[in-house]
């Protein structure tokens, strides 16, 4: 047992873990013929919680209760694997990668994010500004604005061959490698880094 | 059986029905699926702002693979599910929405491609970090709903 849950604890490599991911698709769909999509749940919590007799927020959330209930357990997921099957060694990141992050001054590999940027002390901050609040405010604008996410489109939209979902997942990645090549650098020069 | 598919015929065709509200009991089972969900977000280390920076710098494979063979799974399943015309654990036929192109995907696409970048996560992830002691994320996630909200708010005026 205790070799089983040493082996579960390393980190898992991307062939196991990404057709686990996949089959969350089939598995959604069998159980209950939900289709696979995670930043939906975002609409229903402000359907739910601040309506406001939006249209868009104006439905019965309650038929979607599933998918709250389902981020939910990908939140306490998250609490159980790295509670009990929380790997001892320290990230291991491509050299290169951690060349370039150098030179933005974050060197702290001890988890799995970077100290130096998620910590409640720089919530007040400029940095915080950026990377909680100005991040976290894209991440919702846009997926909701394309109609899903990694999940919804590039995952579950590309695996059932929809075209407007490649477009869109195209579009993650130029956003992606826009912010990453040109922007972060300058902007995280800004905050203070 | 054949009356029970008739009678099923005969109501109209909902929108919505697809997603029936489901009792407490069987919520249950979308919270076991998240919770694994959750493990394999940790346990591959996806939820790592590091992972998210060696993608978009094309300096690990690692990402590419999980999200090309997540698709691969996916793609290879709803053609099973097809061919076979294999019906949910309820009965009914599975249905699949269709995604309609919209300038959304565009726009809204590249909005979120940089937020990604920079929080390291996409919604999903959003959680598992939270899950994962990561607690300064609630703000991001509560940004992020936010940002649905403002969408929702704009979405009559903004190009479509």
């Amino acid at each position: 047992m205790e070799q089983l849950i040493a082996w579960i604890s390393q980190p898992w490599p991307w062939y196991v873990a990404g057709p686990l991911i996949g089959l969350t698709v089939p598995v959604l769909l069998l159980v209950g013929n939900k289709s696979f999509g995670i930043s939906s749940s975002l609409r229903h919590v402000c359907a739910m919680c601040v309506p406001a007799n939006i249209p868009f927020f104006t439905y019965n959330w309650k038929k979607e209760m599933w998918n709250i209930i389902f981020v939910l357990g990908v939140l306490v997921g998250g609490f159980l694997a790295t509670t009990f099957l929380s790997n001892p060694d320290t990230i291991v990141v491509a050299e290169s990668t951690q060349a370039d992050l150098a030179a933005l001054g974050i060197t702290d590999y001890s988890k799995l994010m970077p100290a130096e940027i998620f910590n409640w002390e720089n919530l007040f901050t400029a940095k915080g500004l950026l990377f909680f609040v100005i991040g976290g405010f894209m991440v919702g604008f846009g997926t909701r604005y394309a109609g899903g996410c990694t999940s919804g489109h590039a995952i579950m939209g590309i695996s059932s061959l929809q075209w407007p979902s490649l477009v869109a997942t195209i579009f993650f990645m130029i956003g992606g490698f826009l912010m990453t090549h040109v922007l972060l650098g300058p902007l995280m020069k800004l905050v203070g880094f | 059986m054949k009356v029970k598919e008739q009678v099923k015929n005969l109501q109209p065709e909902a929108c919505e029905a697809p997603n029936m509200q489901e009792s407490k009991e069987g919520l249950l089972k979308y919270l076991i699926i998240g919770i694994l969900f959750g493990t394999v977000f940790v346990k591959a280390e996806i939820i790592s702002w590091f992972r998210i920076q060696e993608m978009f710098r094309l300096q690990s494979f690692f990402m590419y693979g999980v999200i090309g063979s997540a698709i691969a799974v996916g793609a290879l399943s709803i053609q099973l599910i097809k061919r076979f015309k294999i019906k949910s654990l309820k009965g009914d036929e599975i249905k699949i929405p269709k995604k309609e192109f919209r300038k959304g995907q565009v726009i809204g696409g590249l909005i979120f491609g940089l937020g990604w970048a920079v929080t390291g996560a996409c919604p999903g992830p959003l959680f598992a970090q939270i899950g994962s002691g990561f607690t300064v994320v609630l703000v991001t996630l509560l940004s992020a709903i936010a940002g649905t909200w403002v969408y929702g708010k704009f979405s009559d005026k903004l190009p479509n």
